[in-house]
């Protein structure tokens, strides 16, 4: 699979297709590969694609749209919803990007093999996305050691969207069917804890914020050229912990700003060091819109109107929260 | 920073009998920015504006804050002195210590304490306040008015009256709309022709007016008081100065299969054709889809017995460009489609007709010479049943959910007029309700009822039956006698609800102008602001806005030609500065501010962005000030904050916000 | 600290109202001397739909106690559409604060028209009391930890 991409980007490349390749690259440990742009054939030989490449391109392709020439980005199914949502909004230029939509059979998520105690990781195998092994082989200092491969991946993948691409030029490789769970019975279980055990558990989870801003800069739809709590525009730009609240209120404002707009990607928790899984709110949003406003998917087309720009003479009235307990 | 004057009114005891009003300007002393506080018994006086005018002038103050009534009270007032002494208006700012508090506090110190709080919050306000402009926009002295029926051409004699130029254009070759299709009008009975030909004569002869018909509106840019519309003049195929409406052609035209737009099909027309006898212009068009000559290049019948000269098969569609400062609506109505209503039989049997189809069998002109008869057999019925509410208030989506408005009326009317000409033919009309409010109207249903013997069913009809031997089986409930209902009928007529004109929606896009979701034209304000779209400089006549009679909508079109001329007649533009801004550094271009504005202010252009000496090419927001309104709508959407409100700015806010809080 | 000696709780009370509804509903109360509590403070916006979320959250940190939004009633909207949009923009931003645990009493939207000065007095009215019921706002003081 990792070959059957290098050698058709090299193909792109050579042809003159496209100037530029989005992929990833591998990192200095066997299971961190990063975005990365190649230039040249020979620079593919450093091109990864694992289990481990969660990493969304789409976001990337806002500024390789500005850039001279075209750029063959690969996407997996879920991160397409988020170029189609990029489209939408006008972010993205369909004309400057070659779009492979690349197989997936669910990405990993180093922490839980970490959290399997596995420890002095020196190599992994079952990773590449070719492999029929329903398990990984972990090389530790250690010795070697197994574990489930769906047992090691991300939350997102466990509530995957599909494995249909929303968008693309060519595809290469076969997806897997990797949903096993409801996608929001995380959200409902919150729900239906008192206020005082909601309070407590957002409250541990958020005084973990190092405010950090990784999920706001990995989030596609959090793409805004200056986020306002950068800019002077409503005298928020203050640094961390400067105000204690304002951790709080970043993270409403954020999930806020991305609602109608989030395609529930799961970025903004797969990168978060802290491991505060920040997707609750995005998905609380989605949620209450659904519930209240009707299925919405963000990315799912190109047409439909967001639910925060619409509205019908029928919603719901706000005391309904207040009513719902 | 600012240097601000802070001024306290006692409304003679309104205020000082509860607030400590020189404790709240002692207290002002201490707010940032502040110069000079005053308190005085009446603010509004010549001798408190001359107090506030002193003050800008001697302590060079370059803001104001009034604390006093509401400013929807004074506002204006303080404003206006404020410029009077040389302060831009918009540096003023009212503290409502009246209404909002001395007015429903008894304790003093309470209320003092909280007139305090909201002096400070207007002071954290203005300390952030930039002076604004209104720009100013010209008004191009010309009204377009999209649709020649009634309201169309009403507007338009309305308009022309005045003194200004009007355009009609109008997609059918002739002017005259639905109204001229009527047989009888009511609720006097007079003819449609006698009183409507009238009009469309004055019209087409007003010096004022120009009637472009056979034309559409194709697009429409710019914005109130100057609008640039291109309009299709369609290829008539015939000169209209050289034609004389002799109506040789039409006689001598062999293409005679055509169904007649004008009478519902229900006769045919020639392929060159007026739509009817009194069509204005008297110049007819050549319909290029039934013409021999267009289709085989064989015949110019026409061409040959034209003594004028007049056919040219080589005439093009033409595209006018012109300027308007006001845009007038009239599109219109039509029936509705009945392909859902099949158990009325409506498709099954020629003598299942719709109510406009009776005007037209019932006019002189029309397909039966004004003879009532079957269109089956041409038989003159002696029973005939009359279906009410057919797709209007309908609830189960396949009609309409509103009242058509118009049918319960004229049922009377043509119940009457049979009855009348007929006494031997038994008129039948099944009913939900009757409803007959309007002058003189209920007195009218009570004559057919009364006077005329209609016969009245409270009651819907379940089913239409063809039989074999031609007469239609009407099955039906007596709601109030609570029995179904079997009965043998002649002519079924379809009181077929109303809908907006087709091309309303195309319309509406290129206007800008909102639609509802029964696609009538959304008013700026349901009560107080009715021939008015949302989109300033559009405005809405007719039944294009909800259905309408005839005096409702020569009523409405009349008021839109008001509307219109107070238009026309402003030299400039004064626009409302407090107006949504975008930060062209910020703005991401992603579209959603445009999504919420309901005025079509919004726009995106790719200008050239020197951001920090990084030059390149953006989508940015840009607002039409001319259009914004001022809501706010746009700002909420934007997650970069680039779209600011001016007046109510973010940072504004936040201030007063923080100054009740602190 | 004994419950006796506890001061009389005074919340602080933000009320956006927007300019042709609302605040006209509050001039009324105003002029019909309809009292209601002198904690609700009033900020004059063009619509309700001109409040932003920020706005609201800037109250509570800045130690608002209770934030109510007032706007003309849905299809009375003076642009027509405003409300709407706020209605939902509300609508999702309270449940988010009920999500996370902080009361949802302490937020209202409230439509009062320009005759309704009773309602808007009764409207402050309870809403005071609600607020006053709640006690502080420490919650979404709260809400993170200083970590020091």
């Amino acid at each position: 699979m990792q070959e059957r991409l290098i050698s058709r980007a090299k193909e792109l490349l050579a042809d003159g297709t496209v100037s530029r390749v989005l992929g990833w690259k591998a990192g200095d440990l066997p299971y961190d590969p990063q975005p990365a742009y190649f230039e040249k054939e020979e620079d593919l030989r450093e091109f990864v694609y694992d289990g481990f490449c969660g990493a969304n391109l789409s976001k990337y392709m806002i500024a390789a749209s500005r850039i001279e020439g075209r750029t063959l980005v690969f996407l997996k199914p879920c991160d397409t919803y988020s170029f189609v949502q990029l489209l939408k909004e006008h972010r993205i230029d369909r004309d400057k990007a070659y779009l492979i939509g690349v197989g997936c059979r669910g990405k990993l998520d180093i922490e839980k093999i970490k959290a399997q105690g596995i420890k002095g990781i020196v190599g992994i195998r079952g990773a590449e996305h070719g492999s029929e092994s329903e398990d990984l082989t972990v090389a530790t200092l250690y010795g070697e050691k197994t574990c489930r491969y769906t047992d090691c991946m991300l939350e997102r993948c466990h509530v995957c969207k599909g494995k249909e691409h929303r968008i693309y030029d060519e595809l290469i490789g076969e997806s897997k069917e990797t949903c096993d769970r409801g996608r929001f019975a995380e959200v409902a279980a919150i729900e239906a804890m008192q206020p005082e055990e909601r309070f407590a558990f957002f409250q541990k989870e958020l005084s973990k914020c190092i405010r950090c801003n990784a999920c706001r800069n990995v989030c596609p739809a959090c793409s805004c050229r200056t986020c306002v709590f950068d800019s002077t525009k409503f005298d928020s730009a203050q640094k961390a912990n400067a105000d204690p609240f304002e951790e709080k209120m970043f993270h409403i404002i954020r999930a806020f700003h991305v609602a109608g707009r989030c395609t529930d990607c799961g970025e903004c928790s797969r990168v978060c060091s802290q491991g505060i899984p920040l997707h609750l709110f995005n998905r609380k949003f989605i949620k209450d819109i659904n519930e209240l406003y009707g299925e919405y998917q963000a990315g799912a087309d190109l047409e439909e109107k967001g639910p925060l720009t619409s509205y019908t003479l029928e919603d719901a009235e706000p005391g309904i929260v207040a009513e719902r307990g | 920073m600012q240097r601000i004057g802070v001024f306290v009114c006692h409304c003679g005891s309104n205020i000082a009998a509860t607030v400590d009003v020189s404790k709240v300007a002692e207290m002002a002393l201490k707010e940032p920015g502040v110069v000079h506080a005053e308190d005085y018994q009446y603010m509004c006086s010549e001798a408190g504006q001359a107090k506030i005018q002193e003050a800008i002038h001697e302590k060079k103050l370059t803001g104001i804050v009034v604390c006093s009534c509401s400013p929807r009270m004074h506002e204006t007032t303080f404003r206006t002195a404020a410029k009077r002494a040389g302060l831009n208006p918009y540096m003023v700012e009212i503290a409502n210590i009246r209404e909002h508090c001395s007015w429903i506090h008894k304790d003093q110190e309470e209320a003092t304490k909280k007139a305090v709080i909201l002096m400070r919050a207007a002071v954290a306000k203005v300390n952030l306040n930039t002076p604004l402009f209104p720009g100013e926009s010209r008004v191009t002295k010309r009204a377009l008015v999209i649709g020649g029926g009634i309201a169309g051409i009403q507007t338009a004699l309305d308009i022309a009256d005045a003194g200004y130029e009007v355009d009609i254009v109008e997609k059918t070759p002739s002017i005259g709309g639905r109204m001229s299709q009527l047989d009888k009008t009511f609720p006097t009975l007079d003819c449609s022709a006698c009183i409507l030909t009238p009009k469309m004569v004055e019209a087409a002869a007003h010096e004022k007016i120009t009637i472009y018909t056979y034309s559409e509106v194709e697009k429409v840019t710019g914005f109130v008081g100057d609008f640039t519309v291109d309009i299709r003049k369609k290829a008539r195929s015939v000169d209209m100065d050289k034609c004389t409406g002799c109506g040789v052609c039409q006689e001598k035209c062999p293409s005679r299969k055509t169904p007649s737009e004008f009478n519902r099909g229900l006769n045919n027309r020639t392929a060159i054709y007026t739509p009817f006898a009194q069509a204005i212009p008297n110049v007819p068009v050549i319909d290029r889809e039934s013409c021999i000559k267009f289709r085989t290049g064989k015949c110019g019948v026409c061409a040959k017995v034209c003594q004028a000269g007049a056919i040219d098969y080589d005439q093009k569609d033409e595209i006018i460009t012109r300027k308007y400062g006001a845009i007038v609506v009239a599109t219109g109505f039509d029936m509705i489609k009945l392909d859902d209503y099949d158990e009325y039989a409506y498709s099954q049997s020629k003598d299942v007709i719709t109510s406009l189809e009776l005007e037209r069998i019932m006019n002189a002109a029309g397909p039966t010479k004004g003879h009532l008869e079957r269109l089956s057999d041409g038989k003159a019925p002696k029973e005939i049943v009359f279906i009410q509410c057919v797709g209007s208030r309908c609830a189960d989506g396949r009609g309409k959910s509103y009242c058509s408005k118009i049918c319960c009326m004229y049922t009377a009317k043509h119940a009457m007029l049979i009855r009348d000409k007929y006494p031997d033919v038994n008129v039948t009309v099944f009913y939900i309700d009757v409803r007959t409010p309007g002058k003189n109207f209920d007195e009218f249903y009570r004559r057919a009822v009364e006077e005329y013997g209609v016969n009245y069913i409270k009651g819907q009809v379940g089913k239409v039956f063809p039989q074999p031997d031609g007469k239609l089986l009407v099955q039906g409930v007596d709601l109030l006698d609570q029995k179904q209902i079997l009965k043998e009928a002649d002519m079924v007529v379809l009181a077929a609800a109303i809908e907006p004109d087709s091309d309303v929606r195309k319309i509406a896009t290129m206007l800008t102008a909102s639609i509802d979701t029964n696609h009538f034209l959304t008013e700026a304000h349901a009560k107080l602001r009715p021939v008015e779209s949302p989109t300033a400089g559009i405005f809405l006549s007719g039944v294009c806005q909800g259905p309408k009679d005839i005096p409702e909508t020569v009523s409405q079109a009349g008021a839109a030609a008001v509307k219109a001329i107070g238009l026309l007649a402003k030299e400039k533009l004064m626009t409302n500065p407090c107006t949504a801004q975008s930060d062209e550094l910020l703005c991401n271009g992603c579209s959603q501010c445009a999504q919420v504005c309901p005025y079509g202010a919004i726009s995106y252009e790719d200008r050239e962005i020197n951001d920090h000496g990084i030059r390149e090419v953006r989508r940015i927001a840009v607002v039409n000030n001319a259009l914004c309104q001022g809501c706010g709508a746009c700002t909420v959407t934007c997650p970069s904050g680039a779209m600011d409100l001016q007046g109510f700015s973010n940072r504004q806010i936040l201030a007063e916000v923080d100054a009740i809080c602190r | 600290m004994s419950i006796g000696a506890k001061e009389e709780f005074r919340p602080k009370i933000v009320a956006f109202c927007c300019n042709w509804c609302s605040y006209a509903g509050a001039d009324l109360a105003g002029s019909s001397r309809l009292s209601y509590p002198a904690d609700v403070k009033i900020i004059r916006v063009p619509c309700s739909c001109r409040v932003n979320p920020m706005f609201i959250l800037r109250a509570f940190e800045k130690g608002a106690d209770g934030v109510i939004i007032c706007g003309c009633h849905p299809g009375d909207c003076h642009y027509t559409t405003g409300n709407y949009y706020a209605r939902r923009r509300m609508t999702l931003l309270f449940s988010m604060l009920d999500f996370l645990g902080v009361e949802s009493g302490r937020t209202r939207v409230e439509w009062v028209s320009a005759a309704e000065g009773v309602k808007f007095s009764a409207t402050m009215e309870e809403f005071t009391e609600k607020i006053r019921s709640l006690g502080k706002n420490v919650r979404l003081e709260d809400l993170r930890c200083r970590n020091d």
